[in-house]
């Protein structure tokens, strides 16, 4: 009974699955420009400052400092 | 309980899944990328959008690209001096398209006006087929209709040798 279970389960795995692949002929919306998460030089510079204050002593991404959120 | 009703599922039942499963698991590897010395599909039977060029007898170079591919944008002037150089002496180049959007696609050729022939693969029937590996990707056709290489990507000059020195040697008599 148990063998014939994990037979079933085996078949059926692959076939309940939503995994699903994005081709490489199908990458025309992820190619976009508005994909881009720095695609806006302000709104970076400020979620880069968000960042590095909200992560303390981290010192955020390749920015010196204490993460007071004060430079 | 849902596990007990299945373990208690008729044997046809569970025999046509696992023939189901073997059945899926052929047509995969049937489908895959064609390798070196097997024959290109025939182009006329994926309903492309385009006339396809008479290719009997020819070098063929097949190209996939899209209008939002930065790496064909650059594979193109390449491309394009492939033809010129060496349409007169058999070599054809083919560019498919797999652009879903034909305005994007329309726009970049009037933008970069190309001298070989341009298909689109609308339906993404034939990219499918080839399971493409990457876009850009590029078949090279011998004269007999057999993929002599597949290139994917496009890197350049290095790129540009290759493809240069490989339509030579099958341009040989």
């Amino acid at each position: 009974m148990k063998t014939r279970l994990f037979l079933l389960c085996l078949v059926a795995a692959p076939l309940l699955t939503g995994c699903q692949n994005v081709k490489p002929w199908q990458r025309a919306m992820l190619a976009d420009p508005v994909m881009r998460a720095d695609r806006d030089p302000a709104g970076q510079a400020l979620a880069e400052h968000v960042y590095f204050s909200r992560e303390a002593a981290s010192g955020g991404r390749g920015v010196g400092g204490g993460g007071c959120g004060c430079n | 309980m849902v596990l007990n009703s299945l373990a208690t599922l008729p044997r046809r039942m569970a025999t046509a899944l696992a023939t189901f499963a073997a059945l899926l698991g052929t047509m995969a590897a049937l489908a895959g990328t064609p390798k070196a010395g097997e024959a290109f599909p025939n182009l006329a039977d994926y309903s492309l959008e385009g006339a396809v060029p008479d290719l009997a007898g020819k070098v063929v170079i097949v190209d996939f690209w899209a209008s939002w591919c930065g790496p064909c944008k650059e594979s193109f002037p390449t491309f394009k001096e492939l033809q010129e150089k060496y349409g007169s002496q058999g070599l054809v180049v083919v560019a498919i398209s797999v652009d879903e959007d034909k305005g994007a696609m329309d726009m970049f050729l009037k933008k970069h006006p190309v001298p070989f022939a341009v298909m689109r693969d609308a339906k993404q029937k034939l990219a499918e087929r080839l399971d493409l590996p990457t876009v850009p990707v590029t078949f090279i056709l011998d004269r007999t209709g057999k993929i002599h290489q597949m290139h994917k990507s496009y890197e350049g000059d290095s790129t540009r040798k290759e493809f240069i020195a490989i339509v030579e040697k099958l341009l040989k008599p």
